[in-house]
């Protein structure tokens, strides 16, 4: 399955039985130079809307929302040592965290790519 | 963005790519392509030209005497040596209200037969209203509003200047000259808002692109916005007016009693004699309760500003805050300045309530990075 993306400009990937998400290369782009991350602890059960993330650029902080509501099963540690990854490879390497969620179909209430880059601009 | 300004750089800056933001009433370069992270050691490493022609430049010419009489009137208005300065230098300045507090901090020089005054960009229209209040008698109070102002800092800012300029590499620190360039007359001191040495230029705006182009042009020169410059000015430990000092806080308690000569001082030539004097010198005398201290956040996490710092890992009442907070590119690491009461030292450890967690942060000595001006 491809990439859907929030309002927020996060995206989500479905691998396996898990939803991974990030932040998109128009939002590492308007942030700037990221300096800090702190990601949520695993295992914790979080509804969609919840500050599950945090994420500072040279700028400012902004918070990273859980797109659904599930389970945080994994983070990614490296981007807590290397918050710089966010700029380098918003869509790879510097994904934030994975979800387990019961139901898969709850991704179609998001846009796909097209929509995404219409939303943009 | 209808009633903000534009420098004469405005074109320049859109040109070279940079993302423009509205500051102090103009619409200025926040960043270039380059980012503010890399702008910032490119800074550290080569030669960062920044627009800095949003601040304000002032002439005082004293009506008959020649700079005696400048500096002393003008030393009504600021707790500052300003009879003292030797002809060619510059000395930083800060103008005080009755209560004590800080309107605004400035650089001046000695001309000769007269003074020059850099203000700060959001501070300059109230500033030049305060000094035509308060000088007119003994001085003429010129605003400047046909030049532009340039920053040239950094390691390579000696040798970019020098091959445009020939006589600038003899300068030191705080040293300034006026010399042509194109048939136009530059204002010129060595100093600046990095840390780093290099230059402030003043250009007629008749030729200013053209001489920012020519500095473009010098090997290592690149364009830096105004997020370098803050994470730069924080690194060095600097003062920004309007949040780590302004009307509510004495110089004392800014930490800049270095700021105030011995001849302004209890016992000197000129003791008092400026607005707030019985409450600085008073500070002075007796300590102030609180003071400007840096920490350095010990985690990862930046510190921003307003962020409320308590003696203890959990309860208590606020003992401080944050006025300046940020990530510092060469220190690797996050960085704040805070008022804190005044019997804590270097070393000691509080605690800043970060979105609802106390994080610890050790206070320690400014500048956070190492200055290297040329003396």
């Amino acid at each position: 399955m491809t990439m859907k993306y929030t309002e927020d400009h996060e995206w989500l990937r479905v691998d396996g039985d898990v939803v991974v998400v990030g932040i998109t290369e128009h939002a590492a782009e308007q942030l700037g130079d990221v300096v800090f991350v702190e990601l949520p602890e695993v295992e914790t059960m979080v509804a969609k809307g919840d500050d599950c993330a945090v994420i500072e650029s040279v700028k400012a902080a902004s918070d990273i929302l859980a797109p659904l509501d599930g389970e945080i099963v994994a983070v990614n540690e490296k981007l807590v040592d290397s918050p710089g990854l966010v700029n380098e490879d918003p869509l790879g390497a510097a994904w934030f965290f994975k979800m387990k969620i019961d139901d898969l179909s709850v991704l179609d209430q998001y846009m796909d790519e097209d929509a995404y880059k219409d939303l943009i601009g | 963005m209808a009633d903000l300004k534009r420098t004469v750089f405005y074109d320049l800056h859109v040109e070279l790519g940079a993302k423009i933001v509205p500051f102090a009433g103009y619409e200025m370069p926040v960043q270039y392509p380059m980012g503010v992270l890399k702008e910032h050691l490119h800074t550290r490493s080569d030669a960062g030209l920044f627009d800095v022609s949003h601040m304000g430049q002032v002439i005082l010419k004293p009506k008959s005497g020649g700079y005696e009489a400048a500096a002393l009137a003008f030393e009504r208005l600021m707790p500052v040596d300003v009879l003292g300065l030797p002809q060619g230098r510059q000395r930083y300045g800060l103008f005080t209200n009755d209560a004590g507090g800080i309107l605004d901090d400035l650089m001046f020089a000695n001309r000769g037969d007269h003074l020059f005054v850099v203000v700060n960009a959001a501070c300059k229209d109230q500033d030049i209203a305060h000094m035509r209040a308060h000088l007119s008698d003994a001085c003429e109070v010129i605003a400047i509003t046909d030049r532009a102002l340039l920053a040239l800092q950094g390691p390579k800012a000696e040798a970019a200047l020098e091959a445009l300029v020939p006589g600038v590499a003899a300068m030191k620190f705080m040293d300034v000259a006026i010399l042509p360039w194109s048939g136009v007359d530059l204002w010129i001191s060595r100093s600046g808002y990095t840390g780093e040495d290099g230059y402030e230029i003043s250009v007629p705006e008749s030729q200013a692109v053209a001489f920012a182009r020519a500095l473009l042009a010098e090997p290592g020169v690149a364009p830096i916005g105004l997020g370098a410059r803050d994470s730069l000015r924080l690194e060095a430990g600097m003062c920004l007016y309007g949040h780590d000092i302004d009307t509510t806080t004495t110089p004392v308690e800014g930490n800049l009693t270095w700021a105030i000569q011995k001849a302004r001082k209890a016992g000197g030539a000129r003791e008092g004699g400026f607005p707030g004097a019985a409450r600085i010198l008073r500070e002075l005398a007796e300590g102030p309760s609180r003071r400007r201290v840096g920490l350095r956040p010990e985690g990862r996490a930046p510190m921003r500003e307003g962020t409320v710092v308590y003696a203890g890992p959990e309860g208590g009442e606020p003992i401080g805050a944050i006025t300046s907070g940020g990530f510092g590119p060469s220190i690797e690491g996050p960085m704040a300045m805070a008022y804190l009461p005044a019997n804590l030292k270097d070393g000691d450890t509080v605690y800043a309530d970060v979105r609802g967690k106390r994080l610890a942060a050790t206070l320690a000595p400014m500048p956070f990075h190492p200055t290297s001006y040329k003396r």
